[in-house]
Order: C-alpha cells, then structure tokens, then sequence
C-alpha cells in the first residue's frame, strides 16, 4: 500500500494510503484530490489528471507512451516532468511518490 | 435567501452539481434524486471495461457514500421524480414525497432509444445505457454467444469490440451506408470497418432491421432484403433520447432538450438544467445544440451550479468526445456540422491520421484516430477561431499550429 503525497493547486499537501494496482488518478479521485478532473475515467483522452511528478522519482515510473506524450504537449503548462496520472500505476515501489497537482486541466 | 437546493439526476451531472456546490460553499440543505439504484457512477466504461469485466461494479461509481455523508449530500436513490410543481416550488418523488426548492437543477441526462419494430419487446433485446443494462449484457453472453448490435454508432461499435474481445460472434447492422455516418468523415467509417472486420466482426450497412423473431426470446433478426441473422442476443444501440418529460409537463419549454441559455437557466428563474437532456446556446458555433458528452456534462453541471448560487457564469466550450474500438482510439474536438472543407492529414494505413474541417478557412472540428497530439492542439485551436492554411494543414509533418494563418488572438 504505497504511501503518496499529493500537492493541491492552493498548496495544501494531502498524503493518501493507496492500494496498489489502481492508478495514481483512481487514488486523487477516490480521495478527493482537488484539481484531479480525471473526466474520461482514465482512458487518456481529456488531459485533466495531469501532475507535476517530483523529478528524484521520473526515473522510477514506466516511461510517457506516444498518446500521452501528444495529450500532455497541448495541456496547461506541460513541463519535462509532466504525466498523466491515470497511466501510472501504484505499485509498492512507489511507496513516497510526490506530484504536484497544476493550478488547472485540460486544453487551455 | 437559498436554503434549499434539489439536484434531480445522478449522472455525471447530477454528481457534478452536487460537488461544485459545496466546493462554492453552499452550505444549506442539499439533496440529490436519482431514478437508478446506485450511487453516481461513470458511464464511459459501460461499453467498455465494464462489459468486459475488466472494471468491477465498486470501480465506477464518482465518489464513495462517505463523500455524500461528509458533505451533507442527502440522497434519494432509486426513486423517479414524478412531478414538477413549478408554483409551490416543489418535486414529487415516485414515493410520494415532496421536496420543497428554492433553486432545483435538472440534470435529467438522456435514455436509450427504443425499437419498434415487431419482436422488440421480446426477452433478449437489450440496451445499453445504465449499470443494470449491462449486467443483464454480462449475463447473457459467453465466449461463443451469437451478439447482433443493431445501430454501427459509438455505442454499437464498442460493445461489438468488447463482446468481440469476450469470444463471441458479433454482427453489426448499420442502417446508413457506413458506420458512424452522424459522426466522422467516410476515410474515418473506412478505417474502422476495416478494423472491426479485420478482428472478425460482421459488418452490414444499408441494412434496415424489420423484425426480431423467436418463441418465447429472441432467435434471429430478419432484415427488409429478407435475410435472417441467428443471435442469442441482440444490442440496440440506435440513439439517445433527451430526458424532458419531467420539465416539459410542468410547462418549461423543450425542444430537442430543455431550452436552457448561456448561464443553463431554464424560463423559471428557479430551475436549471444541466447535461445531455439540454438544449443550449454555443457561443463558439453560433446556434444551439444539444451534446451528449462527458465534458458537456461536467462544465454545464459546474455552470449551472455557480449560476444557481448567483454567480453569472456563462458555459462557452468546444466539445470534444472519445471512442475506444479495440486498441484504437478515435478522438474528436469541436463539431464539424456545416463545414465546408475537409482535409485529411496523414495515411489512414499508418493508423495514425486526422481529418481536419474548416468553415471558411476557420477550424471547427477534429476527428482524430490515434493521434492524440492533433486532438489537444485542435481543441485549443478551434476554441481560438484559429485560421489555417489547407496546405499546410495537410502535411502532417507540420504541427497542427505550424498551419495557423498569421498570428492568433
């Protein structure tokens, strides 16, 4: 059950215990995360899950596909460590994942 | 004063009003009806993973129970509203309670359209709309179930690929010469016929469907050239229809939904609506319309609940829409009604291209198959009334926004 920490665009951080095999957005959303929309339920097609993920753990996560890759170059201010949480999978590796929740989502 | 908020519809909407409410800090008494049994839950998967299996019952729903509890949500679920009494400022539910409002926001969604032809009220026809619908899918096909999907739409073409992807036989009976006609250019139709056929599915347009016979259950579907397709179960998926009787009966005015303006206001200053079940006017396209989307739902529901708060928020977006065909993902921004120039960029054989439609050289819509960086670049694009190059705008080496006319406002 990896322990995560989620930063919320007002900055209040929010750490969750989250079973492992759902998603990081199924856990932002479950636990009401504020600014995690997730409106397509995680099939990679809206861009309103986006995180900041904190870079000492880029290396870690499997790395961004092609349709990520194009969903997330359109979103609100895409940076390097940019992702969708709906394509990272909670595994006990990921016990103290940190992500930074954008000020807003989607295509603006 | 506003102590008194009644949200009927427990949809994306429904669920979505009742949130953005709260968030705003409405701190009254705050009810949600909804005619399912079940707390809000996703849709999209309906078709889908949850077809397939692959996504469990406990997965779909929005927010657990103890998210209603924590937020002084107070639910009526499985209970229809019956009546709309606009004078006294009241809801009737089908248990006979009365809810007394002092804002009531309608977020009706819409329901499957119904066959009529003869046999459509025997035992094996089904829909595919809610939860419950689709649990009786999943009970009455198995790997090796002969499965006819009446309708080549979104809805028919995903539950063909899931039952596809199950072991079953599927036929797909189009009453259009090609599939998803409403919806994508004919190069868009090609492809996915070709993907559908190629996993083994049966694909028939120009085939109207005249009766489903059987003793006692469906058997087979007969078609108007006389031929007969033996099924254990048939899926209709033929449109939706706009929920409104409930607004409609109690004198709102409805045309193709409930009218509803910019701010999801209906004529009673009261009542708001919200979802598939409205018709409302598009800034961005100049007309009304009425979207049956995920998103539309979303915002509308946000906008609708600002405005019942007194906020003048007006909904003003591009809509955008997905469909999930086996491993192949059809994204589509804006709505390319009256267009007058389609442009095709990149190679259907590649599996990755999009269909680009402009209206005097402006782009309005995107229809995208795999090929999720033209779609996001779209819907900024055609939210910005973007000019574009038909040229460039055909290589597909160039970035959507390389094909800009000039610079954009």
């Amino acid at each position: 059950m990896p322990r995560i920490t989620f930063i919320e665009p007002g900055g209040s951080r929010r750490t969750i215990d989250a079973p492992a095999g759902i998603t990081l957005m199924e856990a932002a959303v479950q636990n009401g995360v504020q600014g995690i929309l997730a409106l397509c339920g995680g099939a990679c097609a809206c861009a309103t899950c986006h995180v900041y993920v904190d870079p000492t753990w880029l290396p870690k996560l499997q790395p961004r596909e092609e349709m990520e890759e194009g969903m997330l170059e359109s979103a609100w201010e895409p940076r390097a460590n940019s992702r969708l949480s709906c394509q990272i999978h909670l595994t006990s590796d990921l016990e103290g994942l940190e992500v930074t929740v954008p000020q807003r989502q989607g295509a603006i | 004063m506003i102590s008194t908020i009644v949200v009927v519809g427990g949809g994306q909407a429904g669920a979505q009003a009742v949130d953005t409410l709260r968030r705003e800090g409405f701190a009254g008494r705050l009810l949600l009806v909804c005619d399912e049994p079940v707390l809000p839950y996703q849709r999209p998967p309906l078709s889908k993973s949850y077809l397939s299996g692959e996504l469990t019952a406990e997965r779909l729903p929005f927010r657990h129970q103890a998210f209603y509890e924590e937020h002084r949500v107070e639910l009526r679920l499985g209970l229809p509203a019956v009546g709309l009494d606009r004078r006294a400022r009241q809801v009737n539910l089908a248990d006979g309670e009365s809810l007394s409002y002092d804002r009531l926001l309608l977020c009706l969604g819409s329901a499957a359209r119904r066959l009529s032809c003869p046999g459509a009220d025997l035992p094996g026809l089904h829909y595919l709309r809610t939860v419950a619908d689709v649990t009786l899918i999943r009970a009455a096909i198995q790997p090796g179930s002969r499965v006819v999907m009446i309708g080549g739409g979104y809805i028919g073409l995903e539950a063909a690929a899931t039952c596809r992807q199950i072991g079953c036989e599927v036929t797909v009976l189009e009453l259009a010469d090609r599939l998803m006609n409403r919806v994508v250019a004919p190069c868009v139709s090609q492809f996915f016929a070709q993907e559908h056929r190629a996993q083994g599915i049966h694909i028939r347009c120009d085939t109207r469907v005249t009766r489903l016979e059987g003793r006692g259950r469906i058997e087979r579907v007969v078609c108007a050239d006389g031929s007969e397709i033996a099924a254990d179960a048939v899926i209709a998926g033929v449109g939706a229809i706009p929920t409104t009787a409930l607004a409609g009966d109690a004198g709102l005015p409805c045309n193709d939904g409930i009218i509803v303006d910019e701010y999801c206001r209906t004529q009673d200053e009261a009542i708001f609506s919200a979802g598939d079940c409205t018709n409302h006017p598009s800034p961005r396209f100049g007309r009304r319309v009425r979207i049956e989307s995920v998103d539309n739902a979303f915002e509308q529901a946000k906008t609708a609940a600002l405005n019942a708060l007194d906020r003048r928020v007006a909904h003003d977006r591009v809509p955008w829409f997905w469909s999930d065909q086996f491993a192949n993902k059809l994204l589509i921004a804006g709505l390319s009604q009256d267009y007058d120039q389609e442009v095709l960029r990149g190679d259907p054989a590649s599996r990755s291209f999009s269909v680009c439609y402009l209206k005097g050289g402006e782009l309005i819509a995107v229809e995208a198959v795999n090929h999720s960086k033209d779609y996001m670049a779209a819907r900024k694009l055609i939210a910005q009334r973007a000019q574009m190059n038909p040229v460039k705008l055909a290589n597909p080496d160039l970035a959507l926004k390389e094909a800009v006319n000039g610079t954009l406002s």
